[in-house]
């Protein structure tokens, strides 16, 4: 297998007394797509914000265990370094409505204070969006606000948004749980085009989804780890029962 | 159908009420101060004289205090109302000293202005007073920044509720977006926060100017009630509002009379515009 970029070690995770992750010990192979499948509920989000350190932002939420980017603990890292590091996009588009376009591209260097020359944060922003293959729809709109953007394009801005700090790790939260089937399909081909750069954690309950974009897959079950592997592997001899279930959409 | 009809019929009795009683004071008011106006002209505003024994009537005194007194207020009470908005809405955000917080300072607007006017001679003008002596001006303790001081703490309510709300409300997706791109807990409430809020908070700022504008009974207790127009901060002054609360009883002449109400219109006029130009001004800084 390639080199893995980021592990988790017996993780297990808590809000309040209450457990929802439990032990979970995974490697995520490098500029690959990975996918955490399971139903709803059953612990997929809290893993991933273990990942990039925005879980213990919730009251009373903790984690045990370790997350190692690069061999490197990332609870002994600061956590704004973490997540600039490890880039996250969420369920619902959220881009800054009181920023223009250009400024939500550069959103993160915009908040952390980073000073950048014009012409630096005009490739910059160029760039990201055409990574986020949104460039040609918005580049005569640079400097008006993003509101009128569709729901697939103001997602899309918020990939760029992501993209344009660098991140060696990016996290979609259910990137198109909100979307359209059209603006679906785009997000999903986009996902193709950018784990060349990137290595990408793909959080979904869409089990097609799972299988259109990821190389690797992640089952999990009421905060457990049922089964990992490539994604063609687990999709056609899946070597857990409840694995095999859940694909042939006994529940979920 | 019939009574449904009725109970129509009687909301559109308030609604109209409503918008009756405020023309017709506007009007009376007009009319009472037309004498006024017609004997002093455009000079009534500019006139820095109002002599009740030679029958002068210049309102800018009283213009000026008005608004030196709560632009003062509202410039020192700022400080005090964004941090409880900020800290009750975001920091301690669904905590219990957050209601407890809350209930305190809506407290601060319960009380009666009376007794802010008590509390006012009582302590704060002994404490100006002895501001005054340690830097060398007339220890008047009544005056325009002992007004502005009360007025200040009067006004902190209406700005921090409404500022709180919207903190609150702002969308927690958009806070961990921030978050998410590595940035502080300062710097999303700064850069994201605050700006989507800014509305609110400017709307909330303008409420607490109106009252500021508009309050009399404290403002007439400790603002020395002075005519002439104020040489320093610490000049005994009078305020719009407070001129009237305190002359009304007094002017025996009719342009005497005549004036104090026109006084009272351009009060009416002053609220009118910063409340007209306010909702203006919070409507363009609203997020579509």
């Amino acid at each position: 297998m390639e080199g893995e970029i980021l592990k988790t070690v017996n993780l297990s995770a808590y809000y309040g007394k209450h457990q929802v992750l439990k032990s979970i010990t995974l490697s995520f192979p490098e500029n690959r797509v990975t996918a955490i499948l399971g139903p709803s509920g059953c612990g997929k989000s809290t893993f991933i914000r273990c990942l990039n350190r925005m879980h213990e932002l919730v009251e009373g939420a903790r984690m045990e265990g370790k997350v190692y980017l690069r061999g490197k603990d990332i609870y002994e890292m600061e956590p704004t370094t973490v997540r600039r590091k490890i880039g996250m996009v969420f369920q619902r588009p959220n881009p800054f409505p009181t920023m223009t376009i250009y400024d939500n591209v550069i959103a993160g260097y915009k908040l952390g204070g980073i000073k950048l020359k014009k012409t630096e944060a005009d490739a910059l922003v160029e760039d990201s969006l055409r990574k986020a293959a949104l460039w040609e729809e918005v580049k005569d709109f640079l400097y008006k606000r993003g509101t009128f953007l569709s729901g697939g394009q103001q997602q899309r801005l918020c990939i760029a948004r992501a993209l344009a700090m660098k991140p060696e790790v990016l996290l979609l939260d259910e990137p198109t749980s909100a979307l359209d089937p059209k603006s679906t399909a785009r997000i999903e081909e986009l996902i193709q085009e950018l784990k060349k750069t990137v290595t990408i954690i793909l959080v979904t309950h869409n089990i097609g989804q799972a299988s259109r974009v990821s190389d690797f897959t992640a089952f999990l079950y009421l905060g457990e780890l049922v089964e990992f592997g490539a994604t063609e592997r687990v999709f056609t001899v899946p070597r857990d029962k409840r694995t095999e279930e859940y694909l042939v959409g006994k529940f979920g | 159908m019939k009574k449904r009809g009725a109970f129509n019929f009687s909301l559109l009795v308030a609604a109209l009420a409503v918008g009756t009683v405020l023309i017709a004071a506007a009007l009376s008011m007009t009319i009472a101060s037309l004498p006024a106006l017609r004997a002093f002209g455009l000079k009534f505003f500019f006139s820095p004289d109002w002599d009740p024994v030679s029958n002068k009537f210049g309102a800018l005194p009283f213009l000026l205090g008005t608004l030196i007194t709560s632009f003062l207020a509202l410039f020192l009470s700022l400080p005090f109302s964004l941090s409880i908005s900020i800290l009750s809405g975001e920091y301690l955000k669904g905590k219990k000293i957050s209601s407890l917080l809350k209930t305190l300072v809506d407290l601060i607007a319960a009380v009666p202005s009376v007794i802010y006017g008590f509390w006012g001679l009582e302590v704060l003008v002994p404490l100006v007073r002895k501001l005054e002596i340690s830097l060398g001006v007339a220890p008047y303790g009544v005056g325009i920044f002992t007004a502005s001081l009360i007025l200040a703490v009067m006004i902190i309510p209406n700005a921090a509720a409404l500022a709180r709300e919207v903190i609150e409300l702002v969308p927690s997706n958009l806070k961990e977006a921030a978050y998410a791109l590595g940035a502080t807990r300062t710097e999303t409430l700064l850069k994201v926060t605050l700006p989507y809020a800014r509305g609110g908070i400017m709307a909330g700022i303008l409420l607490s100017l109106g009252r500021a504008l508009g309050e009399t009974m404290a403002v007439t207790m400790v603002i020395g009630n002075s005519n002439t127009i104020p040489k320093s901060l610490f000049s005994p002054a009078n305020t719009m509002a407070s001129v009237i609360a305190n002359e009304f009883t007094e002017a025996t002449g009719d342009l005497y009379y005549s004036s104090l109400i026109a006084i009272g219109l351009t009060l009416f006029v002053v609220t009118a515009i910063f409340g007209v130009v306010g909702r203006y001004v919070v409507n363009r800084m609203k997020i579509k």
